[in-house]
């Protein structure tokens, strides 16, 4: 075996310009679905525990759905079947966005419902005895709480979603990936610069990371 | 139809009427007719298991009952949860102290005393945490205040969530298994509390093991069974000399020790 191979650190760095401008769009497309999905999380997830059958079925039916098929599979349903249903295309970062907000939003339904369900009966019951009404014991009592329980599972999940959108190369954003690619095609410094879109996913990641770590630190008195 | 076991004409704050309710197959309370004067103490007891929580918890509902009448201050429960805005009122009227305490976690002890009177009474915040202090001040801790109920002793935490209760002004209080979950270091000084509530006029009903206290202060001892009232008289005539059966087997096993 010959490994004469040399790391070319020159092309690594060199490589780094051309990378970061797509740090926009994945950063746009994370946090953007991130922030719809939570959203769509705290609705379906509280839908999710109603006592009212017909308000219960139709979220358990989305989360199945959309935590039950492969991201990939619905953002190429969004980007490339929907625009057959609605007779015009959609913008890729439109269907990047839109596809991470449904994937998401069903993860974030369950965290919802575990938070507001790992919440003592007799936070409720003390409530309700006070006077307050059930809309009240919720907003000021059981979310607050359930809220600081989220924390962690909702920090995994951002992360989970930052990752996914490395598949949307397919559909021609401009994201990290992409970015990749299209700078490998011309310099074919493929292990160079993927290992540099490796490490720009882990700075980004770790940021998060240690973002919620301040966080729940500071959520934890008190409890 | 009404059942009268106390001597006052003056109008009752509670009134039970034949109440009954299961879990599933489980019946657990039967028939209960009980009635409670204002300014009255009255202490429920009885085995693990034999409805007395049950039946406390029908009196500002966290416990729905399938049959039966219950009136709190003249607001009408009705079966099944059918009752939504006397319940409200009720509830406001209410005071409740649990066996686990249930302070809200994530608030401050002030914050846990003044929150109800503002949200519910609408209170302003200078009324509420005014109000929360002297009755911190009352239950002996007020320099506590500023801390998290995890930072408390039990006991400490206990009477915060008595003056929590106090703090909506409640016309009856009720208490259930108050210090069951205390250390016995503990005990006596939420009992302490509770004797003092009680020589203030506070029509109480207690559900506890603390037979000690329910002959010192109880007006009325109510004996509760399999979920049916036994007996019920004031505490030296049930403690002394108890009518039935059943009521002389639960005081000889509780009282021996």
């Amino acid at each position: 075996m010959d490994v004469t191979f040399q790391f070319d650190w020159e092309a690594a760095f060199a490589s780094i310009p051309f990378l970061l401008k797509g740090i926009p769009y994945t950063l746009l497309i994370s946090f953007g679905g991130l922030a719809i999905g939570f959203l769509i999380g705290i609705l379906f997830g509280l839908l999710r525990i109603s006592p009212i059958a017909w308000l219960r079925i139709p979220a358990v039916a989305y989360i199945e759905i959309f935590r039950g098929t492969p991201v990939l599979v619905q953002v190429l349903f969004i980007f490339y079947g929907l625009p057959q249903l609605l007779g015009g295309p959609i913008n890729a970062l439109v269907a990047g966005i839109a596809a991470i907000a449904v994937n998401s939003g069903a993860y974030i339904s369950e965290i919802v419902r575990g938070g507001v369900q790992s919440i003592d009966r007799g936070q409720r019951e003390a409530s309700l005895s006070l006077g307050l009404s059930r809309t009240q014991a919720f907003r000021y009592i059981i979310w607050p709480q359930a809220f600081r329980r989220m924390i962690p599972p909702l920090g995994n999940q951002g992360i989970i979603s930052i990752k996914d959108t490395s598949l949307f190369s397919v559909i021609g954003v401009g994201e990290l990936v992409r970015q990749g690619q299209v700078y490998i095609a011309t310099t074919f410094n493929a292990l160079e610069v993927y290992l540099m879109v490796a490490l720009l996913y882990l700075a980004i990641t770790l940021s998060l990371s240690f973002a919620l770590r301040l966080l729940e630190r500071k959520g934890l008195v008190g409890q | 139809m009404t059942q009268d076991n106390s001597p006052s004409s003056a109008e009752p704050i509670v009134h039970m009427a034949k109440v009954n309710k299961s879990f599933g197959d489980l019946h657990v309370l039967k028939d209960i007719d009980l009635t409670i004067q204002p300014g009255e103490v009255v202490v429920v007891i009885g085995a693990s298991g034999s409805g007395k929580s049950t039946l406390i918890r029908c009196i500002n509902g966290l416990e729905e009952f399938q049959h039966g009448h219950i009136e709190v201050d003249g607001n009408e429960l009705l079966p099944n949860g059918r009752s939504s805005r006397a319940l409200q009122r009720i509830r406001t009227e209410v005071g409740m102290v649990f066996q686990q305490f249930n302070l809200f976690p994530h608030l401050s002890v002030l914050d846990n005393v003044s929150l109800a009177p503002m949200k519910v009474r609408g209170w302003s915040r200078t009324d509420a945490v005014e109000t929360a202090e002297r009755l911190l001040e009352r239950v002996g801790i007020a320099d506590q205040a500023r801390k998290y109920p995890s930072q408390l002793s039990g006991g400490q935490q206990q009477r915060v969530a008595l003056a929590r209760a106090l703090a909506m002004e409640p016309r009856l209080m009720l208490f259930d298994e108050p210090t069951s979950a205390l250390d016995p270091e503990m005990i006596g000084e939420v009992l302490d509390a509770m004797r003092e509530l009680a020589r203030e006029g506070m029509t109480m009903v207690v559900v506890t093991h603390e037979m000690g206290f329910a002959r010192e202060v109880a007006d009325r001892v109510v004996y509760i069974h399999k979920g049916e009232i036994v007996e019920q008289a004031a505490p030296d005539v049930l403690f002394d000399s108890p009518q039935h059966e059943r009521t002389q087997n639960f005081l000889s096993r509780v009282l021996k020790h």
